[in-house]
Formats: structure tokens, sequence, C-alpha cells
């Protein structure tokens, strides 16, 4: 295996465990909102979109990748946007 | 001096990270939780904006283009959106995540059937794997909407030999992923092999209630950041890797909190409406 490959599955495995460390003890309320707020972290594949649309050409791998960029991006905005209206109410009901 | 851009990304990339690990650890606790889904924002737009300093992204008009169409949409759809249809809002959400990763593999891969002779193994297997679980994202999320939306009806729908079809498309999938990996030229295997990851997100949600559609969700959710680690692995980039597997970790263990809320198992909640039909098989 190259390196380059062995270095991405260590922040692969150490960034997992990491991810099961920082979730404990939710209470029932916040199940969606963190659900929805993480899901708009996974909205990340943006930039992998932006990487594949980098070219300056005209090729269907563009394309792709700009509709791949557009996509992601409504998850992102709107991820983080519709958990912030959620915890905006629970804060409303609690106060 | 050259490295000094290259040297600020990534350094710009840790400082994302480590602001995605705080904001999710503060959406874990009612009196920081808006505090901690801000704080995962800045890191988001931090990540994106150095992203499009990189000196291989030359096609930036084009790119902003499109993250000025999906933030319009993201924002109007946020605020359209009624709160009880938060649920199938995030699915919906979710799908589009999984979609752009899948797209993300499928650009790659026809970048590098123009561009070189041949496709390097890992790379190959990265592209495989995001399809798969990038595919089972979209689909999977879609019909999740559509049964909470009530598009389709909540309840289970089953038909004979529900499992065995999957098992079987599953095995194709993998079958036909060893060939892509061996003649990674043949297009006709990748649309298959798409295809079927496609077809297998619909089939594996259509046989669960309306009622577990939030754990499921929340499982997707899980699948969505896979797909973009995924996607990390196909153009090697460390940030897309660590929120990728963030994300994968954390939805997992959410989704058995869930399940334990509930007081169900993930097995009953993913396979529950087969207990009576295949409690023989």
């Amino acid at each position: 295996m190259t390196e380059t490959l062995l270095a991405a599955l260590f922040v692969f495995v150490l960034a997992s465990f990491v991810g099961f460390e920082v979730i404990n003890k939710v209470p029932p309320t916040l199940h969606t909102p963190l659900m929805s707020g993480s899901n708009a972290i996974s909205g990340i594949a943006v930039l992998g979109a932006i990487v594949a649309s980098g070219a300056k050409e005209s090729s269907l791998s563009v394309t792709l990748g700009l509709i791949a960029v557009a996509l992601a991006t409504v998850n992102v905005v709107g991820g983080f946007l519709v958990t912030d209206r959620m915890l905006q109410m629970f804060k409303k009901k609690a106060g | 001096m050259n490295d000094f851009l290259p040297t600020g990304i990534q350094l710009s990339y840790l400082l994302a990270a480590s602001l995605f690990i705080l904001g999710l650890k503060k959406l874990g606790s009612p009196a920081t939780a808006r505090n901690g889904n801000a704080i995962a924002a800045v890191g988001m737009l931090l990540a994106i904006v150095v992203t499009l300093l990189d000196q291989n992204v030359l096609n930036y008009q084009m790119i902003l283009v499109g993250l000025a169409i999906g933030s319009a949409v993201g924002a109007i759809g946020a605020y359209a959106v009624k709160m009880t249809s938060m649920p199938q809002m995030v699915g919906l959400l979710n799908g589009l995540g999984g979609a752009a990763s899948a797209l993300v593999a499928v650009a790659e891969f026809w970048r590098l059937l123009e561009h070189s002779q041949t496709i390097p193994l890992d790379v190959n297997i990265s592209i495989v794997l995001d399809v798969f679980i990038g595919g089972i994202t979209f689909t999977g999320s879609a019909i999740a909407f559509a049964k909470l939306q009530g598009i389709l009806r909540g309840t289970p729908i089953t038909y004979p030999l529900q499992q065995p079809v999957n098992a079987l498309l599953l095995i194709a999938y993998v079958v036909g992923s060893v060939f892509l990996v061996m003649s990674p030229h043949n297009l006709g295997i990748f649309l298959g092999i798409t295809g079927i990851s496609l077809l297998l997100g619909v089939l594996f949600v259509i046989p669960i209630g309306g009622g577990d559609m939030p754990v499921v969700i929340s499982l997707l959710n899980s699948l969505s950041g896979l797909a973009a680690a995924a996607a990390g692995f196909v153009v090697m980039n460390n940030m897309l890797i660590i929120a990728g597997a963030l994300v994968g970790a954390s939805g997992l263990i959410l989704t058995q909190i869930m399940c334990k809320a509930m007081n169900r198992s993930l097995f009953s909640v993913l396979f529950g409406a087969f207990g009576q039909a295949a409690a023989g098989g």
C-alpha cells in the first residue's frame, strides 16, 4: 500500500473512534437535532465535489462535479439552518 | 514560499475538523446545543473557503454558481418547512448529501477513464465503495422521505422472496465490483453496479414501517458520513475522511441510542417486517 493511503487509513480509523466517543447520554429531545446537525456535517462531500469539478474544461466529470457541489451545498446550508430552527424552538419551550 | 498555500489549507482543515468535533460534542447537551451547531457551521464555512483557494481548483466561477444555487435552495427549504415535517426534511437533505458523494465517485471514475490508461487499485476500490454507500443513502433517504411525507404508504411493503432478492443483488454488486477492479474500463459494469446500489437503497427501506423511519434516517445519516469518507479516499482529502468518519461513527451510536429509547433492537427495526414472513427461513 502506498504511504498516502496508509496515512489516510490511520486518519479514518482514529476519527471514527473520536466519533464514537463524542456522543454519550444524549437526552431524547436532542436526538433529532443531533442527527440533523451531523447530517449537515456529512455535507462535507461538497469539498470532494469542488475538487472533482476543479478542472477548467467542459467534460462530463466536471458537469457531474458541479451538480454534486449544488446538491451537497443544499445539504450543508439546509442542514445547519434546519438544526438551528429546531434548537431555537427547543429553547423557547424550555425557557 | 510555494508551500505556503497548501500548508495553510491543511492547517485550516485541522482547525475545521476540531470545530466539527467540538460542535458535535456541544450538540449533545441542551444548554450548548445551539452553540455547537453554529461552531460546526463555522468549521464547514472555513473548510469550503480554503478548498476554493486550492491551486488545482481553476473552475471557481462555475463552482461559486453551484454553491450559490445550493445555498439558496437549502435556505429557502429550511425556512419553508413546517416544524412537524422536520424528520423527513432531514431525510431529504441526507439523501442529497449521499447523492453528492456518489456523484464525486462517478465524476472521478469518468475523469480517470478519459485521462489515464489504468486506474490505481486503491482508487478503484474507493470508487466502488463510494458508489455503493452513496447510492443506497440517496435512494434509501428518498424512500424514507416519501414514507414520512405520505407519498408512499407508511406501512411495511413486503413481497415474497424479498430477502433472497436483496441478497442476490448484494452478491451481484460484489461480483460486479471485482470485475470492475480487474477491468476498470468496462463502462457497462460500472453503470450496472451504480444501478444496483440505487435499487438496493429502495428495497432496503420499503419493508420498514413509517414509525421506525427516524431510526432509519439516523442510520442512513451514518451511511452518508461513510460515503463522504469514501469520497475522501477517492480524491485523497483528509478533511473529507475525518468529517465522514466522525459522522459515520457518531451516527451509528446515535442510531443505537434511538433504538434503545424505543425499546427496540436495530435488527428488529431493519428486519422486523420480515418477522412473520421469514420466521421459518
